[in-house]
């Protein structure tokens, strides 16, 4: 007799994919806005991303009903935080944070792929990437989510160092302009929607510098 | 009210029909420094006094945010009304997280004026000695309301609570009628000049008091001390020695009224008034 399997998961996957360049004294983080199931899409304009605190905004690809629990539970624990230390979250201790969340839930966890973006506590770039169970790593620049596969390696090509034997040590920063960085961007997730099925309709670009906070959209393909 | 055979705790009813525990723990109140609130239609301001113990600590914080649409200032046991702000700020973030919006004022007071209740029937725990003056907007409209010990509550146009207060209140009293159609500016003005009336002689200066405000349009917070000096300032509402019945008219005189008010109060010693636990 075999061991009987569930026929009914608590998890679905939503599809799409996140993306997130740290750079000098900006961050950009991105996603697409499709929502899917299965092989449907459910909605066209459903956005990824959100804003955690002054400096740090998050991309979630995975289940999204897990990623709006997890983004409400966040901000619940800023609220706190802001009403005990009487300050905004920075983005390293929000980092910790979001990775304490995810352990907490280790043996039922949020489907959801993160990718966090902002400045630290020097005005630079950060951006750290999650694992669903929240191992995480502050990286130049990270793709989660369904094309993922396809965007990381070629951000790789782009952004990493050729080797790291031959140069000084790269910190976690990569040396592109902001404008730079957003064309990269939508040059990266142009390629990921020819390919990936799950990723199209719409990309939100959010862009943190010392400025504030720009959001701005392009049109991907549909099919 | 003096010591009985009846009030050692306060799960034991006097003869009167009293619970003195209760009643010593709203004395806690009216020892504590003055807090005033005041509505009008769209807005509502909080005022406290802040006295420091000596020149070399800093003073207690007396008004804390809820939410950005609730506000609470304390007088009495300043420990209790941290403790209550933080059940509060609780209710408020679980409320929103459940619901999506933001926690009706009127639904926060009972459970706050519950929770005071249970301390009143329980023979190992005591009242909180904190009196709150609630201040919030909602779908409702702007409220105002004061939750003490006892577990009873009542919402208010203007109220004043803590030493002196009766002085804040007289003045309130004769102005609360107009105070629906105050503008924000005009609200803030009436609090000032209220604070005044309970520092009976004092100058009054933005090192001295906290003001909060919170509107349609405006979140909950608490005005920095240069605003609130610019806005004393402005007013012209400078310490008189007399003058319940003073009117700020435009004088050309406040740099003087000012330093008669400084020497005569700066060093003075730690107000006979104020209870030992609250500053």
């Amino acid at each position: 007799m075999t061991k009987q399997q569930a026929n009914w998961s608590p998890y679905d996957n939503n599809g799409g994919s996140c993306v997130a360049i740290a750079g000098a004294d900006y961050c950009v983080i991105a996603a697409d806005t499709r929502m899917s199931t299965g092989y449907s899409i459910l909605t066209r304009e459903y956005s990824k991303i959100c804003k955690l605190a002054e400096k740090s905004v998050m991309a979630s690809s995975g289940f999204q009903a897990d990623v709006k629990a997890l983004q409400k539970h966040l901000a619940a624990r800023h609220l706190i935080y802001q009403h005990q230390h009487n300050k905004h979250m920075s983005c390293p201790a929000m980092a910790q944070l979001l990775s304490n969340t995810l352990y907490y839930k280790r043996f039922f966890p949020y489907y959801a792929f993160n990718v966090l973006g902002g400045l630290d506590s020097e005005g630079k770039g950060c951006v750290y990437t999650y694992d669903a169970v929240g191992s995480y790593e502050r990286v130049g620049y990270s793709a989660q989510g369904s094309g993922s596969t396809l965007i990381m390696p070629f951000l790789d090509n782009q952004l990493k160092s050729p080797s790291p034997l031959l140069l000084p040590a790269q910190d976690a920063v990569t040396p592109l302009s902001e404008l730079e960085a957003v064309d990269l961007i939508k040059t990266v997730f142009a390629s990921a929607t020819e390919r990936d099925i799950y990723t199209g309709d719409k990309l939100e670009i959010v862009v943190l510098n010392a400025d504030g906070i720009r959001r701005e959209y392009m049109e991907l393909r549909k099919d | 009210m003096f010591r009985n055979q009846y009030d050692t705790d306060v799960t034991t009813w006097s003869p009167a029909g009293r619970l003195f525990q209760v009643e010593y723990a709203m004395e806690a109140v009216k020892q504590g420094s003055a807090a005033i609130g005041l509505r009008s239609k769209t807005h509502v301001v909080l005022a406290c006094v802040n006295k420091a113990n000596s020149e070399l600590s800093s003073h207690q914080k007396k008004i804390f945010k809820v939410d950005d649409h609730i506000g609470v200032a304390i007088a009495g046991l300043t420990a209790d009304g941290r403790v209550l702000s933080r059940y509060m700020r609780s209710e408020c973030i679980n409320y929103s997280f459940t619901y999506e919006s933001p926690l009706p004022v009127g639904r926060l007071v009972v459970q706050l004026a519950d929770k005071a209740q249970v301390c009143t029937q329980r023979s190992w725990k005591r009242p909180y000695g904190v009196g709150l003056l609630v201040a919030g907007l909602d779908e409702s409209g702007a409220h105002l309301y004061y939750n003490c010990p006892s577990g009873n509550y009542f919402e208010y146009q203007a109220f004043a609570i803590g030493s002196r207060s009766q002085a804040a209140k007289t003045y309130l009293e004769r102005r609360f009628a107009n105070f629906a159609d105050s503008s924000r500016d005009d609200l803030i003005k009436d609090a000032l000049i209220a604070v005044r009336e309970t520092l009976q002689g004092e100058t009054l200066k933005s090192s001295i008091c906290t003001v909060a405000v919170v509107g349609v349009g405006e979140a909950f917070h608490v005005l920095d001390q240069d605003t609130v000096q610019q806005l004393i300032d402005a007013f012209e509402i400078v310490g008189e020695p007399e003058g319940p019945a003073a009117e700020p008219e435009p004088e050309p005189e406040p740099d003087a009224a000012a330093e008669e008010g400084t020497t005569a109060d700066q060093g003075a010693a730690p107000d006979q008034g104020v209870a030992p636990m609250d500053i």
